[in-house]
């Protein structure tokens, strides 16, 4: 039993990992990759999997509850309600149409109502992990059409809870005790009258919002403070797994419930931690849930009935592609910006596989409407980037409009990504002042109640170790254009900095140093834009002093300048010296012997002569002897 | 009794011999508003709106400088370009200034001689100072000749106080109320006869 388990475990892996390889590149979303993978360790190829494949999809659903999760902690109520609008209005529409559309299609196929019904809910959603991917890969979030997708996707992502939610509305009572796989039959609220079933899952949902802001922040909390990294990863699944047993009880579906605590912990300082967590096991059990999917797709189907199939498949495309292009006109979008929306929003998405298979424990649909379906699904998200590149090549240059988005002034700032790391006396100067030119850093910072104050005030504040690497990827360095490192703790310092320089080169690091000592090493390890700070400061105030003293403001202001210019010349010379000999005991000895070098560099260099530029005298004394 | 305002604009004032004992001899007077722009802006960073409040506080303004280059230091030309703001010092609805008496206040090296059509340096001063006359004109400021403290190279400290005395007269007379009548036909402020008339 161990053994054909460890060995399904390492066909799955072994699969994703080659497959999701190949799909990446040749270009593909590793969603393909997964699905393929499925398909070639299904039972219609190689065949290493079988029956069982419906226990890993069950026990891979909870990938989807850890999506919607991070979904919701995606959402913050406030930008929520900025977006809303363009969230309801343009989701609102499509999504409405073409459910109606594709029911009136299926129905006039001659599906039984609630076929058609949960056919079309499934139509209508979009896949999410394939448009964003191609919106990203074009660096185009910050488009009209971009931001259009984004809301409609958005809207989708929470429909979908209550098309879910909905789903065991249609099947009928007998079906649903008579399967005992899916959905867990010892709900105690099926006996109670309905009036108190809806009380028993208001006071659920209650229970959520409640327990998120006064148990789970404050376990959350604890757990932060006692500095031990698993026990977060423990804390991030206790939390999932405890609201989907929550809702099980009570006959939600979990992913609801892990929806709403998601939405709950948006507004918390964690969010970042418990995202960053938990992404790569979302991931994982998405992709398994994704071969799962792949390896229960009906090859006999497609051979028995290519027509047939083909032909759902176009018309199914058709009236998305028309509905979404539909939407964008209400909406006022450029043509280009429309077609590009058209073409990546137009297939069938990953929450088709959710809703299918889980209208299909509920008995709602057979397995041959289901593999229909599903392959359908499939093949429609495989033509996504097919589609894309055609509209890319063929439709767009014809339209007019180039492709090209051009940015405006405004948009600038928002385009070129700049991370600030340590939010601290130092730090929070440099954010204010960038935000004064409107550009907004995005700060992280390992303090929670500073990070609680800086969400206050409207920042994007990604709260954690900025040594960790999945940190700053969930704070988006991938994108970023400049790092600014202001933290005090010079060793964490270099750590971050070699982090940065190591894995994403093409960011721009400017780092803050404490003093000429940590400047040695920084420039030692190659970094080149090192700000002490015990430089331009002390420096004022010292000319300040002469300015008091009599000395002119001007000229001392111009010897700031010199003596920056020179006192960075010392600290590159003095960091070649320093590099041979490393073998001191004490750091005070070594800092003070630094000192020395540096003074004994000043006195070589005397008393600084003023520069002659502006004094006549020299002229005056030429013109005396001549 | 009209009040005075000295823009001085030298980038090293404490190597200057010359302006040294121009400044000296009015910068303590009174009604006299000595404003030292480099020191004031070491940065270059001019706070326009307290230097428009000095100018309407103004009657005579003095933009007293050594000549570089047949121009004034930098810092003045950023005063300038910063200060005189459209719609307020000129333009159709600037009219600020208007009425107002302005003039140069120069010290140069080289002597009247040079700065001549037969000498090294072709133009005389009044020629290289054009683009300020017009900057006055524009603002509908009254321009009046510069007082020019000329060829300081060879100067002796002697000859460098009596200009300074001079200073400090056409300083006095511009208080009491010179007007461009009484400058009209003189190339240099200097030369004025009414300063060498007062015993002061």
């Amino acid at each position: 039993m161990t053994g054909s388990l460890l060995f399904q475990a390492i066909i799955f892996l072994f699969s994703a990992i080659i497959c999701v390889a190949l799909a990446k590149r040749i270009g593909l979303s590793s969603v393909l990759g997964y699905l393929l993978a499925g398909v070639l360790i299904g039972p219609f190829a190689l065949g290493f999997v079988g029956e069982e494949g419906q226990d890993i999809m069950h026990f891979a659903e909870f990938g989807v509850v850890m999506m919607l999760f991070l979904i919701g902690l995606e959402i913050e109520p406030k930008s929520f309600w900025n977006m809303r609008k363009s969230i309801l209005g343009m989701g609102g529409i499509q999504v409405v149409l073409t459910l109606l559309l594709s029911f009136a299609l299926f129905e006039s196929l001659g599906f039984d109502w609630k076929v058609a019904l949960v056919i079309s809910m499934a139509v209508a959603l979009s896949s999410t992990a394939i448009a964003l991917q191609i919106i990203k890969e074009k660096g185009l979030m910050d488009s009209t059409f971009g931001n259009s997708a984004f809301s409609i996707l958005l809207f989708q992502d929470i429909i979908v809870i209550f098309m879910l939610g909905a789903l065991p509305l249609l099947s009928s009572k007998e079906t649903s005790h008579a399967d005992g796989g899916h959905e867990e039959s010892f709900t105690i609220l099926q006996n109670l009258p309905l009036g108190l079933q809806t009380l028993s899952i208001l006071l659920s949902v209650v229970l959520i919002v409640v327990a998120g802001k006064y148990l789970i922040v404050p376990m959350l909390r604890k757990v932060a403070n006692s500095g031990v990294r698993e026990l977060l990863i423990a804390a991030a699944f206790l939390i999932v797994l405890g609201i989907s047993f929550l809702m099980e009880i009570v006959g939600l579906s979990p992913a609801l419930g892990a929806f709403l605590g998601g939405v709950v912990l948006s507004n918390s300082q964690f969010k970042h931690e418990l995202e960053s967590t938990l992404e790569p096991f979302k991931n994982l059990f998405l992709g398994l849930f994704f071969m799962t999917v792949g390896a229960s797709i009906n090859f006999f189907l497609i051979a028995e009935e290519p027509l047939s199939i083909g032909g759902i498949l176009v018309a199914i495309l058709l009236l998305k592609a028309i509905v979404l292009f539909v939407t964008g006109k209400i909406f006022k979008l450029k043509v280009d910006q429309n077609l590009l929306l058209t073409f990546s929003l137009a297939q069938v998405g990953e929450f088709a596989f959710v809703l299918l298979s889980f209208a299909f424990g509920l008995r709602i649909i057979d397995q041959e409407q289901m593999d229909l379906m599903l392959v359908i699904t499939a093949l429609s998200m495989g033509l996504t980037p097919i589609l894309s590149v055609l509209n890319e090549r063929l439709i767009l240059p014809n339209v007019g409009t180039k492709v090209a988005v051009k940015r405006q002034m405004d948009h600038i700032a928002k385009s070129q990504k700049v991370i600030l790391v340590g939010f601290g006396h130092f730090g929070s100067t440099i954010g204010r002042f960038l935000r004064s030119h409107g550009v907004e850093a995005t700060i992280l910072d390992q303090d929670s109640n500073r990070v609680d104050f800086l969400r206050k005030m409207g920042f994007e504040v990604y709260y954690g170790d900025a040594t960790r690497l999945d940190l700053l990827e969930s704070a988006g360095i991938a994108d970023a254009k400049i790092l600014i490192c202001a933290i005090d703790n010079p060793e964490i310092t270099k750590e971050v900095s070699n982090l940065v320089k190591e894995h994403f080169p093409h960011v721009e690091l400017l780092i803050r140093s404490r003093n000429r000592y940590d400047a040695y090493e920084l420039l030692n390890l190659g970094h080149e834009n090192i700000y002490r700070e015990s430089l331009d400061t002390s420096l004022k105030m010292a000319a300040d002093v002469l300015s008091k003293m009599g000395f002119r403001k001007y000229t001392l202001q111009r010897q700031i300048q010199n003596f920056i210019k020179y006192d960075e010349a010392i600290v590159r010379r003095l960091a070649q010296e320093n590099k041979d000999e490393k073998n001191y005991i004490f750091k005070a000895k070594e800092e003070l012997e630094q000192q020395e070098r540096s003074l004994n560099e000043d006195f070589k260099r005397g008393i600084v002569e003023f520069d002659s530029h502006w004094d006549s005298e020299q002229i005056r004394e030429t013109l005396k002897k001549a | 009794m009209k009040k005075v305002l000295i823009l001085f604009a030298h980038p090293k004032f404490e190597k200057s011999r010359a302006n040294r004992a121009l400044i000296e001899q009015v910068k303590e007077v009174e009604g006299v508003h000595f404003h030292d722009l480099y020191e004031a802006y070491p940065d270059f960073h001019i706070d326009v709106e307290y230097e428009k409040a000095l100018l309407l506080e103004h009657d005579v303004i003095i933009w007293h400088h050594p000549f570089y280059w047949y121009s004034c230091p930098p810092l003045l030309k950023q005063w300038i370009d910063m200060v005189l703001e459209f719609n307020w010092a000129y333009g159709p609805e600037g009219n600020a200034l208007a009425g107002k008496i302005c003039l140069n206040a120069i010290t140069t090296g080289g002597s009247r001689e040079v700065y001549c059509s037969t000498g090294y340096n072709t133009y005389s001063v009044n020629e290289f100072l054009k683009p300020f006359e017009q900057t006055a004109r524009l603002c509908k400021m009254t321009y009046f000749p510069p007082f020019a403290t000329m060829g300081t190279y060879r100067l002796s400290d002697e000859e460098i106080e009596e200009h300074a005395i001079l200073y400090k007269r056409l300083v006095h007379n511009l208080q009491q109320g010179l007007n461009a009548e009484q400058v009209q036909g003189t190339s240099f402020l200097n030369e004025l006869k009414l300063l060498k008339a007062i015993k002061a």
